[in-house]
């Protein structure tokens, strides 16, 4: 199993703090921006639209929540990579004794919890205009924690790929981006043509936010027990690739 | 300041056949040196001679293409985790973490290192920098010299056994300067194994027992400084003739440089001096200013980074 040793638990609380200490843009901002777009997209879809038995702004609330945890996930790992590489301090955390798990765990814990805190954010201000209780918190839990180490994953992945800041919001753009928005945020799948419904099953993110949904009013596309199993294969897979990275040290160590 | 325990005879760190390429072009050419456990040692040459890509392959940052390399016996690929314990580097790049204070920066280094309650050793570290009244400034707020002086602390933070300083006195003002060789004076007479490069060659001089001198990645001289200084520098005399006299052919074999009116004599004994003198008076030529200058390591420097060029 993964060897956490000790530099984990200072390199988790570094990374929190990291943050934390500008939550105004890093946590603030994405809440506001989940807003604009439920009250934006709620006014001119209409209220009284139904999806699945579910006024339309109901049925857009978990979508926007596990938008943001993915968002900010991947934007958590990902700048704070780049950052430290393009200022030089990533040398800090390569000189310690820090396994390449310990790392790993840091980076992707961090980043799933500030998705964590961007997505509470979201639901606690949108209840005001959509009073919604999740009818199976757990569920909903594990399919954020899991979205949430997932791209934030990526975007270790990523923050270790790109030497400049554009190749960065490249992958943030052509990937990250399309992605998430093409997963059913906005929709439901069932309302697409049968060609783009079979498209979007290819899409890890659908299952990410079709099982969160899932956890809010217990219905949705797809089975949740189906998703969290592609949500899991999809994670095992990823944490894999990187730690493998990791251990080569590659384009961290040359 | 606890050194955790190696049998003597380990060296402190060991250097085997280490060459590292960076596509086509070669950096370090096959590095063999060992350090032994409390050294005061020197890394010197010129830009790009590959000093720094030594350090980096040390600390793991860069791996070798070839060879291997042992920190008190622990290989740093294979063993990296006890290899860099033992360990501290300051780079020579200055960088810094914007987003905390110096206390918050050593307190999570120290966590890096496994070690949660380490304020006293920090306070002390402080003191010793002179760091002691920015502890709770911001990074961002501090100056060149500051951060410089931060980046020693923070390579400290966990005591290594090994302290490897890439010039570490980059920017940072005589006196502080003085204040920094104090403090790492005293950790190597603490015995700590002491590494450092600089180009401030009296520094070296002053401070190193043995040093290595290196280019183009490999290693010219390595010897102790006492001797570096006698084989390749020894006394040399400077010379103002009066008048537009010229040097008497006698005395040309010994002429290392001329600067100016001044010409400078290379004397390998002492004693020479009153062949020299003997030999003006004979020619009949007056001198206007004598000077005699002890060895110094910039002149075993030029000897042996201006030989090596010369072959090339
Ligand atoms: N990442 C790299 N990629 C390609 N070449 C490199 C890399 N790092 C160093 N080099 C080259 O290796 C050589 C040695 O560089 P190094 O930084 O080790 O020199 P140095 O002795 O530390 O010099 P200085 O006194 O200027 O610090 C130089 O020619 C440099 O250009
Ligand atoms: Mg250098």
């Amino acid at each position: 199993m993964l060897d956490l040793g000790g530099g984990f638990g200072a390199l988790l609380r570094k990374e929190l703090l990291r943050f934390w200490r500008v939550a105004f843009q890093t946590v603030a901002a994405p809440v506001l921006t989940a807003l604009l777009y439920l009250l934006i997209f709620s006014h001119v879809l209409g209220e009284e639209r139904l999806v699945h038995g579910l006024a339309y702004t109901a049925f857009l609330v978990p979508g926007l929540v596990m938008m943001s945890v993915l968002q900010n996930a991947f934007a958590n790992s990902s700048s704070s990579l780049i950052q430290s590489k393009v200022t030089g301090s990533l040398v800090f955390v390569l000189l310690p004794p820090i396994s390449y798990g310990a790392f790993y765990g840091a980076f992707v814990l961090a980043a799933a919890l500030r998705g964590l805190v961007v997505g509470l954010g979201v639901w606690l201000v949108t209840l005001p205009f959509a009073p919604l209780w999740p009818a199976q918190p757990l569920w909903a839990l594990a399919f954020a924690l899991l979205g949430g180490a997932i791209l934030g994953t990526l975007g270790v992945i990523a923050g270790i790929w790109a030497d400049k800041f554009d190749q960065l919001a490249a992958f943030q753009n052509f990937l990250v981006l399309p992605l998430t928005m093409l997963s059913g945020v906005f929709y439901s799948i069932h309302s697409l043509p049968a060609f783009w419904q079979a498209v979007s099953h290819y899409n890890p993110v659908f299952y990410m936010i079709d099982g969160f949904r899932y956890g809010f009013f217990g219905v949705s596309d797809v089975g949740p027990e189906v998703s969290l199993a592609v949500v899991l294969l999809c994670f095992a897979g990823l944490a894999l690739l990187t730690l493998m990275l990791l251990k080569r040290g590659w384009k961290l160590r040359y | 300041m606890g050194s955790s325990v190696s049998p003597v005879a380990v060296p402190a760190v060991a250097f085997a056949g280490v060459v590292k390429r960076f596509g086509a072009f070669t950096a370090l050419d096959g590095v063999d040196l060992e350090i032994a456990q409390g050294e005061f040692f020197g890394l010197l040459g010129p830009n790009g001679a590959g000093k720094t890509t030594l350090i980096s392959c040390l600390a793991g940052l860069a791996r070798p293409s070839a060879g291997s390399i042992r920190v008190l016996g622990h290989e740093v690929q294979g063993d990296y985790r006890e290899a860099r314990r033992r360990l501290g580097v300051v780079p020579q790049e200055l960088v810094f973490d914007p987003f905390f204070t110096v206390r918050e920066t050593l307190r999570i280094q120290s966590g890096y290192f496994g070690i949660r309650r380490n304020d006293d050793w920090i306070d002390e570290i402080l003191a010793n920098l002179d760091l002691a009244d920015k502890a709770d400034t911001n990074m961002r707020r501090l100056s060149g010299g500051m951060k410089r002086r931060v980046l020693v602390a923070q390579a400290l933070v966990h005591r290594p056994p090994v302290i490897v300083l890439d010039e570490p006195t980059a920017g940072v003002d005589v006196e502080l300067r003085q204040g920094l060789w104090r403090f790492i004076r005293r950790l190597n007479e603490a015995g700590h194994t002491i590494v450092l490069t600089t180009h401030y060659l009296e520094e070296a001089e002053a401070l190193c027992q043995r040093i290595a001198l290196l280019k183009r990645g490999r290693i010219l001289a390595l010897d102790s400084t006492a001797n570096l200084l006698a084989r390749f520098s020894g006394h040399s005399l400077t010379l103002k003739l009066s008048g537009e006299q010229e040097l008497p052919a006698s005395l040309e074999p010994l002429v290392q440089r001329r600067n100016g009116r001044e010409v400078v004599l290379q004397l390998s004994r002492l004693e020479l001096v009153e062949t020299v003198l003997a030999s003006l008076r004979q020619a009949g030529l007056g001198l206007e200013d004598l000077r005699l200058n002890a060895p110094d390591l910039e002149d075993a420097f030029m000897a042996l980074v201006g030989a090596e060029a010369s072959h090339a």
